[in-house]
């Protein structure tokens, strides 16, 4: 399936990604060729196949649950430690509603 | 000093013929005098190393045990957090990124007494199969400088075959340890999904995503998989399975061990590298296991089907660069828009973004059928080739790659001849089934070829029995 430079915008702006007009362009070319590849998915008749999410083996039906015990969180200091930009405590962000 | 391992180390710290202080403060030397060859490793860690070396010191002047891996130099891939230590993941976007924790298998190395030597390169957020795809450059591959060292986990491949490390930990989502092994030439092996903690992992694809050993040895890689492995409460999707001991199983004796090879996989094996992975069949026979024929018929969906199911993982994984919790912001951030958009579209790199927009598009409104939910059920097909193939075989061999490590910039352009040489390595993720690659070879030009062996879930103990017979047949 061939992508249009209109629908790599599209996607683009859902991936809240900037694309430069030369990466568009790319990304045409390059998605469509790859999206032949995964159309080849729909010569496979997988009938009654139930979609597999997850590695399935064989395994306690609790064994996913940890013990319900309290952790030291790390505070917040250190988890706002990477934060491009932060203040009091918390992560900052520019403007979220314009006054 | 002729390549150590494990047991050299161990012997030679017993017998107070190096202190693990003198032995780290060689082992880093050298990895900072013969980095620059290979450009293996993104940064070294020589305060966080000397104290783990002092640890095990004391512990032997104590007269207590000192652990697995006492004193031995290990190298981790940049996708793996260490604590106070950057971590970028071969990224722009993750340049300043000091991660405030460890991942549990670092944390497990350590208390093995392993001294972490520092982050080695890989593509970005371990996207590529050639390591062409970091931030901060490729890695050359020891054995051909020319040549790539495979990907994603190319410096943790390289910093062992150059022997800047003795041991080193990959990840490996569809190939990313077994590729680069084989093109390096040495041990690589990626577990069954669960097997190893993915906690501290950064999350590329996490129904795919696995931590691996490397190691110029099977025993080496199988005691660092033993030290690794077993349940993890930070990681709902590790198994509560027993570890055993693999070292134990590594007897030698593989006579009457049935072997399965794919006809899907060989009908597209050609020149030095079917030649090498036949004579190696011919050797297995020679061991005394019984080579047959298998047929795993899902195998020619198996790219489409994973390239659905790793990307879109991988566009909600990575969701999470948005320009506020880490470190970069694009300068251009007026708005809350903007700076997602010029943050993400500033900090990632060109297959990165690729990878992104092809797993929203499949994901998007209207396709989410026809492709995702398609891929899942493709992906079942597969995992029961595997099933069906292990009712009448113990292990599957196979090749790992179609080609040895190619020219550096030589398939740069072409994503999708890059993403259908992963061929023979997806499906066992796809499956989630143990599989590794050990060296079987050479070409004429003296490029390194790796055989790949998988087993049953939960089956390393024979994957490494067989490895290791191979390896020393």
């Amino acid at each position: 399936m061939k992508l249009t430079e209109k629908e790599v915008r599209y996607v683009a702006n859902l991936a809240n990604l900037r694309l430069t007009e030369e990466e568009i362009a790319r990304m045409v070319h390059d998605l469509g060729g790859i999206l032949e590849q995964m159309d080849r998915l729909s010569e496979i008749d997988t009938g009654a196949v139930a979609p597999m999410a997850q590695v399935l083996f064989e395994a306690e039906e609790t064994a996913t649950l940890r013990p319900d015990v309290e952790r030291a969180p790390i505070g917040d200091k250190l988890a706002v430690a990477n934060a491009a930009v932060s203040g009091g405590g918390y992560f900052k962000v520019p403007k979220v509603i314009e006054r | 000093m002729t390549a150590p391992n494990i047991s050299f180390i161990r012997q030679a710290l017993l017998k107070k013929e190096f202190s693990a202080v003198e032995f780290t403060r060689e082992a880093l030397a050298t990895a900072e005098r013969e980095n620059p060859q290979t450009n293996a490793y993104l940064s070294l860690c020589p305060e966080r190393a000397l104290a783990a070396a002092e640890k095990v010191d004391e512990k032997l002047a104590n007269g207590h045990e000192p652990g697995p891996l006492a004193g031995v130099p290990i190298g981790i891939k940049d996708v793996i957090m260490t604590r106070g230590v950057r971590s970028t993941c071969g990224s722009k976007i993750l340049e300043n990124y000091i991660p405030p924790y460890d991942a549990t298998a670092v944390e497990r190395i350590e208390a093995a007494g392993g001294v972490i030597l520092g982050k080695t390169n890989c593509d970005e957020f371990a996207m590529g199969s050639s390591n062409e795809n970091s931030a901060f450059g490729p890695v050359r591959n020891p054995v051909a400088p020319d040549r790539v060292p495979g990907g994603s986990s190319g410096g943790s491949a390289a910093v062992v075959a150059q022997g800047t490390a003795v041991l080193s930990l990959g990840s490996d989502t569809g190939g990313s340890i077994r590729q680069p092994a084989s093109f390096c030439g040495v041990v690589g092996v990626c577990p069954t999904y669960g097997r190893v903690s993915r906690y501290g992992l950064a999350a590329f694809a996490s129904s795919l995503d696995h931590i691996g050993p490397f190691a110029r040895s099977v025993g080496d890689a199988a005691t660092l998989l033993e030290v690794i492995a077993g349940r993890d409460p930070l990681d709902s999707t590790s198994a509560d399975a027993p570890v055993p001991n693999y070292t134990e199983h590594l007897t030698g004796d593989v006579r009457g061990m049935k072997i399965g090879v794919p006809i899907e996989y060989m009908k597209h094996a050609t020149g030095e590298t079917a030649q090498i992975v036949n004579r190696s069949l011919e050797d297995l026979r020679r061991m005394g296991c019984e080579v047959q024929e298998i047929s795993l018929p899902a195998t020619d969906y198996a790219i489409a089907c994973y390239y659905v199911i790793a990307t879109a993982e991988a566009s909600s994984n990575l969701a999470r660069y948005d320009g506020v919790r880490y470190t970069f912001r694009s300068a251009d951030s007026s708005t809350l828009g903007a700076m997602y958009q010029n943050t993400r579209g500033e900090g990632f790199g060109a297959e990165v973004k690729r990878r992104i927009m092809l797993g929203t598009y499949v994901l998007s409104h209207g396709y989410y059928d026809a492709y995702y939910l398609k891929a899942q059920k493709v992906r079942a097909l597969i995992a029961r080739d595997f099933t069906n193939a292990f009712q009448s075989v113990d292990a599957v061999v196979a090749p790992v790659s179609p080609f040895p490590a190619f020219r550096i910039g030589e398939k740069v352009d072409d994503p999708v001849a890059m993403y259908l040489s992963d061929i023979y390595t997806i499906t066992g993720s796809l499956a989630g089934i143990p599989c590794m690659s050990v060296p079987a070879g050479a070409t004429t030009e003296g490029l390194p070829v790796g055989l790949q062996i998988l087993c049953k879930h939960f089956d390393e103990k024979n994957m490494f029995r067989l490895a290791d017979a191979f390896e020393k047949r």
